[in-house]
């Protein structure tokens, strides 16, 4: 019998656990999937947690209940992966072997990269909302914060779901004016990017609902600390920011397992074939969702489109066949822009994000790069999607894995 | 479109970034870094030499790279290259603007 070995039961190892396990099955093959926790968290519900909109009973559920029976869960912290033997070595010593692994191990936050962040005013007046503590963290302070500087901030490139911290932003100022409070509080995006995002037409659109939402940008920032003492981002070029809440997007990194095994860059994430979503250094390892280095969003959405092609060329890969060069970086995301409505965007390696319609070209019903409350419907609804379509590898109806340019207004 | 830099008629995008880089010489980077009033030291050209390098082997340059190359840290890479360093750099070394991820 031969084992594919799947590491990590978030959105990506679950979703691939799906995928496969009707394909390669007993006596033939054994999948096992090792994650150490016991949650499967709805990471894009740690956005609404602190404007209470979401609870956290709405974004937390169990691992195991969204793994297929003839699915080995092994709940286990993993030391490292053992590349040149073919093998995963646990916490403890235990050893699992494996024919094919596919590594979805995510990324994280480590606010311990920049000097200060996690000094004496972490969880006080600084906060991030990319872990649940974080989040539930920042709901207590905002429930009964009156006011003052606010400061949402992105630390550096590459960061999971990059629209986030934007979405934050709209929604703070959406949440304060329904507290009657906005004219209390100032809202500064500080970011490292020239301007409010990395591709020029949604930049442009993005730029516009700042400046009506009254939410100021500092662009071109390069943190070198948080100053606890007086409560400020400092850069490297001698800009100081005051705050008095900042909301920060630390540093995110891959698994340290990562970095124990020697298989990452600086980052620890994983250099990967963008097309084929081999490992560039191992045949038969395979890397998915946030933990590759390939240079698409880390987001649901990719790891989705990910996951369809990664099936196919999983199969064809275990019958000595070539892999499908396929995976285009497709993403495609809600962006929140508060009062019930949210944009969308749709693109690519090659494609920025533009006007259109979605996903059917000239009817929609969603709009490309515009608000509208049908959008924010669609990211309400993408909740029930994710729990009930996406971690079940169940295809999304009119959607590809690669990206469509039909109903899209390029120049 | 086309440039004239140091007496010579250059390719560049709109953005005044040479699209090839074999049309760069020391004379067109030390005019470049002129028109951003930076004159170049050796040690501009220590960095100058490590980014060319670094795209010649096809890397992606970060300022988080650059910062742990061992051949300047972050806080001097911003005192010889002020305001937007890695942007500025880029551009008097004749290589293209980093793309700043996703």
């Amino acid at each position: 019998m031969k084992n594919l070995v799947i590491l990590g039961a978030g959105t990506a190892g679950t979703m691939m656990a799906n995928h496969l396990h009707n394909q390669l099955k007993q006596p033939d093959w054994q999948i096992t999937i090792v994650d150490e926790r016991e949650e499967h968290h709805y990471q894009p519900g740690y956005l609404f947690l602190p404007f209470d909109i979401y609870s956290p009973d709405d974004i937390i559920k169990t691992i195991e209940e969204f793994i297929p029976k003839n699915v080995k869960l092994v709940k286990h912290q993993i030391n490292r992966i053992l590349p040149t033997e073919n093998k995963i070595e646990l916490t403890g010593g235990e050893e699992l072997p494996y024919d094919v692994l596919i590594i979805a191990t995510g990324a994280k936050i480590a606010p311990e990269e920049t000097e200060g962040m996690k000094g004496a005013e972490w969880q006080k007046s600084v906060f991030d909302f990319y872990t649940f503590e974080g989040s539930l963290a920042l709901r207590n302070k905002l429930r009964d914060w009156e006011g003052g500087r606010l400061v949402v901030h992105i630390t550096e490139m590459p960061i999971k779901c990059p629209v986030a911290p934007l979405e934050f932003a709209f929604l703070a100022d959406s949440f304060f004016k329904h507290k009657h409070m906005r004219d209390k509080v100032e809202i500064t995006y500080v970011t490292p990017l020239s301007g409010a995002f990395t591709k020029p037409k949604s930049t442009e659109a993005l730029e516009y609902l700042l400046a009506e939402k009254n939410i100021k940008i500092e662009s071109d920032f390069v943190i070198e600390e948080v100053d606890n003492e007086n409560k400020a981002l400092v850069s490297y070029d001698g800009r100081a920011i005051p705050f008095d809440l900042l909301v920060t997007v630390p540093t995110n990194k891959g698994d340290e397992l990562i970095e124990r095994s020697g298989m990452g860059d600086d980052l620890n994430y994983i250099p990967t074939h963008k097309a084929t979503l081999q490992s560039l250094n191992y045949q038969n390892i395979f890397v998915l969702g946030d933990a590759s280095n390939i240079p698409a969003s880390k987001a649901g959405s990719v790891a989705h489109f990910e996951a369809e092609i990664l099936t196919d060329n999983i199969m064809l890969y275990v019958k000595g066949q070539p892999l499908k060069e396929e995976f285009d970086g497709h993403a495609n995301c809600f962006i929140e822009t508060g009062n019930g409505k949210a944009l969308l965007i749709d693109f690519n390696y090659t494609h920025e994000p533009v006007e259109g319609s979605f996903p059917f070209a000239g009817i929609g019903p969603l709009k490309l790069l515009k608000e509208s409350r049908m959008n924010h419907m669609g990211k309400l609804a993408f909740r029930w999607i994710y729990w009930n379509v996406l971690l079940k590898g169940t295809h999304i109806p009119f959607v590809s894995a690669t990206m469509s340019e039909s109903g899209k207004h390029y120049n | 479109m086309e440039s004239t830099i140091a007496g010579k008629t250059i390719t560049v995008n709109q953005e005044g970034y040479l699209t090839d880089f074999s049309q760069w010489t020391k004379e067109v980077g030390e005019s470049i870094a002129a028109d951003a009033n930076i004159t170049l030291t050796p040690r501009h050209w220590e960095v100058i030499n490590y980014l060319q390098t670094e795209q010649k082997n096809q890397v992606a340059l970060s300022i988080r790279r650059i910062g742990k190359s061992g051949v300047v840290d972050i806080k001097e890479f911003y005192q010889l290259f002020p305001m937007a360093p890695l942007k500025t750099a880029t551009k008097i070394a004749g290589i293209p603007k980093p793309a700043s991820c996703i």
